[in-house]
């Protein structure tokens, strides 16, 4: 079984914001604004060398978005920046009617997604997001996994012509995926080949997926790990044939079952090759306060929850 | 540069247009648009400097942005009427597969239109961001756009109006449509706002008032005033004083015909009131 070796712990915020610094210096059309969390976001660079290219809007998310939009009419690739919650649930309609109907190419840049937000509590962890931003007609949905991958698309979405809903998140978590890799929007990446079950998760889950699939391969049991980056589009083919070998899944994600990953892959196998299929997810419920390890473990997301979700799916087949 | 019987002409033909696009598919908003008819005439035809033909980025020209977005009819004929889209399209409002939706959109690739609007509140962010790229761009045109009063009830606006005075966003002209009239009856009714002009003044804009905003030199004047008063660190909002339903009798002073249409006796006597000038549809 192919391994990964962790290259050390970093935030995925911070990957997001070496990539704007890179894009700082490689493209003049790319504008970045943010609604009083730079430090959070990792915007600061990004600040110091180009300021007149950084827009400071102060708490106000709304006025935020409309300005993306708005920036987009003339040329610039807007970046807005602020927490998950607060980029998705508080401006909802201004994404909706502002940025996708009127097609601009603005990109929705979240931290802090997910209970890994920690301490701060359910107020500030969203976990509906992605629902909300996947059900936005012509809109992507990107949520990486770690340090390179979320600068890897950081950059690549500058690229991409239409508005996308980049998430990401707060703690350090390994970082594992190759250095300067290249990152394709909407093709997923076979971490491991297995036989008996797939493992399709996204964001900080990937990493658990991939230490649960060593203990399950210990154990006799063969994983193929998939990680999804882009929730939208999704790569079908990619899921559908794994899912032809393995003949069961289980999703990871650190969300919602009801309208995150799990549901867009149970959408897919339901028309196409129906399949038994376990949701490694919060199950409809709001996070607490807590450490992201507290947290994750409380509420079912981490390795041992995929290796019970393997287990049970298997008895499925 | 047309005279101002040539501009009251294209007005009249302008209302004729909106009654007859409500009256055909029995749905929008003619109030609010006859109010603001002569605004939109001379906006198009002697405020705003653009360029022929559209394309989405507008570099080099002046930008206009609806935020009430339900006022659509005017919009539409105007548009037309100074040659972004034949005059016939008008036909098509509100129909299947149009081009004209009951709210302006991008979707269908209108000319002349460049953000979604119809959810009320988001204008004047996006004309903010169309400034700033504007600048950036060293682009010395101007930015428009055009609110309801009773949309200034939207918090949103605020979050905006806030931001564009502390960033001396100086090469906005936002104008207020003050009809004192929203769907549920007068503005002071159903939410007073108090002293709209003090408001802007206090967040830091200047305001120039058009006292009497459905008479063509009165708007020249006080538009080209407020281009005089661009390019001075501070954004520019014009009160522009309508009645809503102008020039149809029947439909003034109330707010009975924010978003009814009128049926045939109605319309009949709507257009007797404003006979054709440049033809009709």
């Amino acid at each position: 079984m192919k391994t990964y070796t962790n290259t050390g712990n970093k935030d995925t915020r911070s990957g997001f914001g070496a990539g704007l610094t890179e894009l700082g210096q490689t493209n003049e059309n790319v504008v970045a604004l943010c609604a009083d969390l730079t430090g959070s976001l990792k915007m600061d660079d990004f600040k110091a060398n180009h300021p007149e290219r950084f827009f400071q809007v102060g708490i106000a998310e709304a006025n935020m978005i409309g300005m993306a939009a708005g920036m987009t009419i003339g040329g610039k690739i807007p970046f807005t920046g602020t927490f998950a919650n607060f980029s998705t649930g508080r401006v909802y309609d201004q994404i909706r009617q502002s940025v996708a109907y009127s097609h601009k190419n603005v990109k929705i840049c979240a931290s802090h997604a997910g209970v890994t937000l920690g301490e701060d509590g359910a107020t500030h962890q969203i976990l509906e997001d992605i629902g909300l931003m996947k059900m936005l007609p012509g809109m992507t949905v990107i949520n990486t996994c770690d340090y390179n991958q979320t600068k890897a698309a950081t950059l690549a979405i500058a690229k991409h012509d239409g508005p996308v809903y980049l998430r990401f998140g707060r703690p350090k978590v390994p970082n594992f995926t190759p250095e300067n890799g290249k990152f394709e929007i909407g093709k997923a990446v076979k971490l491991t080949d297995g036989n008996d079950v797939t493992i399709v998760a996204t964001g900080h889950l990937v990493w658990e997926a991939l230490e649960a699939a060593k203990v399950l391969n210990d154990n006799g049991i063969s994983a193929e790990v998939i990680n999804i980056h882009t929730i939208k589009p999704l790569d079908d083919k990619a899921i559908l044939d794994s899912v032809s070998k393995t003949g069961c899944v289980v999703t990871a994600e650190e969300h919602n079952y009801l309208g995150g990953l799990g549901e867009s892959v149970a959408r897919v196998l339901a028309q196409h090759n129906p399949t038994p299929q376990e949701f490694v997810a919060t199950k409809d419920t709001f996070g607490e306060s807590g450490t992201p390890a507290q947290l994750m473990d409380k509420y079912g997301l981490n390795s041992s929850a995929i290796q019970e979700a393997a287990k049970k799916v298997l008895k499925r087949k | 540069m047309s005279n101002i019987q040539q501009l009251e002409d294209l007005t009249t033909q302008v209302r004729r247009d909106i009654l007859r696009m409500v009256h055909k598919v029995n749905s929008g908003h003619p109030g609010g648009s006859l109010g603001c008819a002569e605004f939109f005439v001379c906006l198009y035809n002697e405020i705003m400097e653009t360029k022929d033909g559209f394309d989405m980025d507008g570099i080099g020209e002046d930008l206009f942005f609806l935020s009430n977005g339900h006022i659509s009819p005017v919009f539409y004929s105007v548009l037309a009427r100074t040659g972004y889209f034949p005059v016939e399209e008008l036909n098509t409002f509100r129909l299947i597969d149009s081009r004209l939706q009951g709210h302006p959109t991008t979707h269908e690739g209108l000319p002349g239109i460049r953000i979604a609007s119809g959810s009320l509140g988001q204008g004047m962010s996006v004309a903010i961001g169309a400034a700033e790229t504007k600048k950036l761009n060293n682009d010395n045109h101007l930015i428009y756009s055009l609110h309801g009063d009773g949309e200034l009830q939207e918090g949103q606006n605020w979050e905006a109006i806030m931001y564009a005075a502390g960033n001396k966003i100086d090469n906005l002209i936002s104008t207020i449509d003050l009809n004192g009239q929203q769907i549920d009856g007068s503005t002071d009714t159903v939410l007073p706002m108090g002293n709209i002009k003090a408001k802007f003044e206090a967040f830091g804009w200047t305001v120039v008032e058009i006292e009497d905003g459905n008479n063509i030199e009165a708007i020249l004047e006080g538009m080209q005033n407020a281009k005089s008063l661009t390019g001075n660190g501070k954004p520019v909002c014009v009160l522009l004083k309508t009645v809503m339903g102008n020039g149809v009798d029947f439909m003034m002073h109330t707010h009975a015909w924010h978003g009814k249409a009128p049926n045939d006796e109605q319309l009949a006597t709507g257009l007797a009131q404003n006979e054709e000038t440049l033809g009709d549809y």
